[in-house]
């Protein structure tokens, strides 16, 4: 009996222990794991708030009375935005950039898709130059970019239009949309291979004629990666500096003087001084637009992927 | 005619196979001319032709020839042994190499971190975040560089005292999310099972990134450097403002002997970035980047 007992107790106080040990072990875990995220958290917050600080800054000033950032505040005023939007030169160069970065955008999403869809379903030898090509002017430096196509244009200049300048709107329309051309058709590209290839020809036995096949069965498909590869064009197009300094003319909101976008405005202001006062109203107003689209956005996708789950969960009951 | 008319009403069949013959030529010929689906990239490879390759062309035209005094192209060396004798464009080479490299090692180092902590669920869940690291990008990049200046200035790092100093504060400034972006999209693709195999079968935490963490990111990486390195070269705006006009970089050489009508010369020196380019691609051929590229984690 004795040693019975002796035998029940010994298989049982080890496992006590080693109960109490594993919650201790939990406890320190847990204890570990929440460290870890406090640390992670401090360094993302940080290293977001130190980029942060240039924009802050002009933000900052945005509704101070003072001309140059870091000296005296001054007094609290909205004056800066009434000055921007009576800023003529401003104002010019930012309807400049909005339409050449809808229109180059517009034009690279459709020769974008149209180019990704033909290629995609060409002979093997053909895509993969296709392919080739496609790649140069994503990996080429801009500067590259910018001055072979500004030769090319002096090239035809000369000997097509007689010596005539033909630097234009037009030539940076085609400079905005080699840039962007590319992207379009790296994003459509991987939603064609993704696609079920067997819906084209169903559409097509299903009595489609092959462009409303195109239009009804593949458009739909490949949808996200035009919208993605659109605004990726915009977000490229808005930004860019050298194409635009290099190939713009004369034209569209700037009448007979060189075409002016915000990048080549405001890299003419800051070689001289300070970035002028306007530009901190004008920094605020795309920062809020900006952060609404990226928060409006993220409610969407978060919305969206509530809906597909609520839906999972249905169909899974119904069965 | 009666025994026409006849051998019709006898035969049917040979009314249908005539009659399914003629429809079978009424389509043939419309497939000779209809459209296929290979067509549509038609315009795309025309333009691609039109200002991609034949720009490049014409750029390796001028590399290699020189203009005589009645206008005339000939065949010269004299852009290569103009390049390769000054000292000052060497130099300016040599400077834009080391700047690209520490700037692509610098926004490496605080990037891959941050990119791998914001895509793993443990430490970061929140996707608004991700989005402000990005955001940056979509505020005109001139604009943020010409207030990176001001505010270095304020702070007394101007360009007049410490030109390096602040065109590499600038650089990392304006690289920074285009690395992180990348290096985020291949992150989220991790295959977290492998991890926790690795860390179940002993792997220290230091082990599980060298072998199992970092060789699965190397795409991203790539991606990411790809995206700061020629860039840094070229974008000759950052340097220009930061440094106050101290630091030449090689887009800006090429930039002033363009708009000194030297094109030779700036032809060459173009041809030398293409060069670049190349190895870098030849270098990275077998890396997948396309999907890290286009930010699909993005929209």
């Amino acid at each position: 009996m004795v040693s019975e007992d002796n035998v029940i107790t010994s298989t049982v106080v080890p496992t006590a222990e080693a109960d109490e040990k594993l919650k201790h072990f939990h406890k320190h875990e847990k204890a570990k794991n929440v460290l870890e995220k406090t640390f992670a958290q401090c360094f993302i917050w940080i290293i977001l708030i130190v980029m942060y600080i240039p924009i802050m800054v002009l933000i900052a000033y945005s509704f101070s009375s003072t001309t140059n950032i870091g000296t005296d505040y001054g007094d609290f005023t909205f004056a800066l935005y009434r000055d921007l939007f009576q800023n003529k030169e401003i104002m010019t160069a930012l309807g400049n950039t909005i339409i050449i970065a809808l229109v180059s955008s517009v034009i690279s999403l459709i020769l974008g898709t149209a180019g990704a869809i033909g290629t995609y379903y060409s002979k093997r030898r053909v895509r993969e130059v296709i392919e080739n090509v496609t790649q140069i002017p994503v990996v080429n430096a801009e500067i590259v970019i910018a001055m072979s196509l500004t030769v090319l244009f002096v090239f035809v200049g000369n000997y097509i239009f007689a010596g005539n300048s033909i630097f234009s709107f037009w030539t940076l329309l085609i400079g905005h949309v080699i840039l962007s051309l590319p992207f379009v058709y790296l994003s459509v590209k991987p939603k064609l291979q993704q696609m079920d290839p067997a819906l084209y020809e169903a559409a097509l036995d299903l009595g489609c004629t092959q462009r409303q096949a195109l239009v009804k069965a593949v458009l739909p498909e490949i949808m996200p990666g035009i919208a993605s590869g659109f605004l990726l064009s915009i977000t490229l197009s808005l930004d860019d500096f050298i194409v635009t300094a290099f190939t713009r003319g004369a034209g569209l909101l700037s009448g007979d003087k060189t075409i002016e976008t915000l990048s080549t405005l405001v890299q003419a202001k800051i070689k001289k001084g300070p970035v002028p006062p306007e530009m901190r109203a004008l920094t605020t107003l795309i920062f809020l637009l900006v952060l609404a689209i990226v928060i409006g956005m993220t409610i969407y996708q978060n919305v969206k992927a509530k809906q597909k789950k609520v839906r999972k969960g249905r169909s899974s009951e119904d069965k | 005619m009666s025994s026409n008319k006849k051998l019709d009403a006898v035969n049917p069949d040979h009314v249908i196979g005539a009659k399914a013959i003629e429809h079978h030529e009424k389509v043939k010929a419309k497939h000779f001319f209809s459209f296929k689906r290979k067509y549509m990239a038609i315009p795309y490879a025309l333009f691609l032709l039109l200002f991609v390759i034949i720009p490049i062309f014409i750029i390796l035209v001028y590399a290699f020839t020189e203009t005589t005094d009645d206008g005339n192209l000939i065949f010269s060396w004299s852009a290569l042994v103009s390049f390769f004798t000054s000292t000052d464009k060497i130099n300016v080479l040599v400077v834009s190499l080391f700047i690209g490299v520490l700037n692509t090692i610098i926004c490496l180092l605080i990037g891959y971190p941050v990119a791998y902590l914001l895509a793993n669920k443990k430490y970061n869940t929140n996707t608004v975040l991700v989005m402000l690291f990005v955001m940056p990008m979509w505020i005109n990049f001139v604009l943020r560089t010409g207030a990176t200046r001001d505010v270095l200035s304020w702070l007394g790092i101007n360009g007049g005292n410490y030109p390096y100093l602040a065109t590499m504060i600038g650089l990392v400034y304006n690289y920074l999310p285009f690395t992180i972006l990348p290096l985020y999209t291949t992150m989220l693709k991790l295959d977290r099972s492998q991890l926790e195999a690795a860390a179940d079968l002993g792997a220290n935490p230091f082990h599980v990134f060298i072998d199992s963490v970092l060789p699965q990111s190397v795409p991203g990486i790539v991606s990411a450097a790809e995206m700061v390195f020629m860039p840094t070269m070229s974008t000759y705006v950052i340097s220009d403002t930061l440094s106050e006009g101290k630091i030449t970089l090689f887009g800006n050489i090429i930039y002033l002997n363009f708009s000194q009508s030297q094109w030779n010369e700036g032809s060459f020196m173009a041809l030398i970035m293409l060069i670049l380019v190349g190895i870098s691609m030849f270098l990275t051929r077998n890396i997948d980047k396309d999907e890290t590229r286009q930010g699909g984690a993005l929209w």
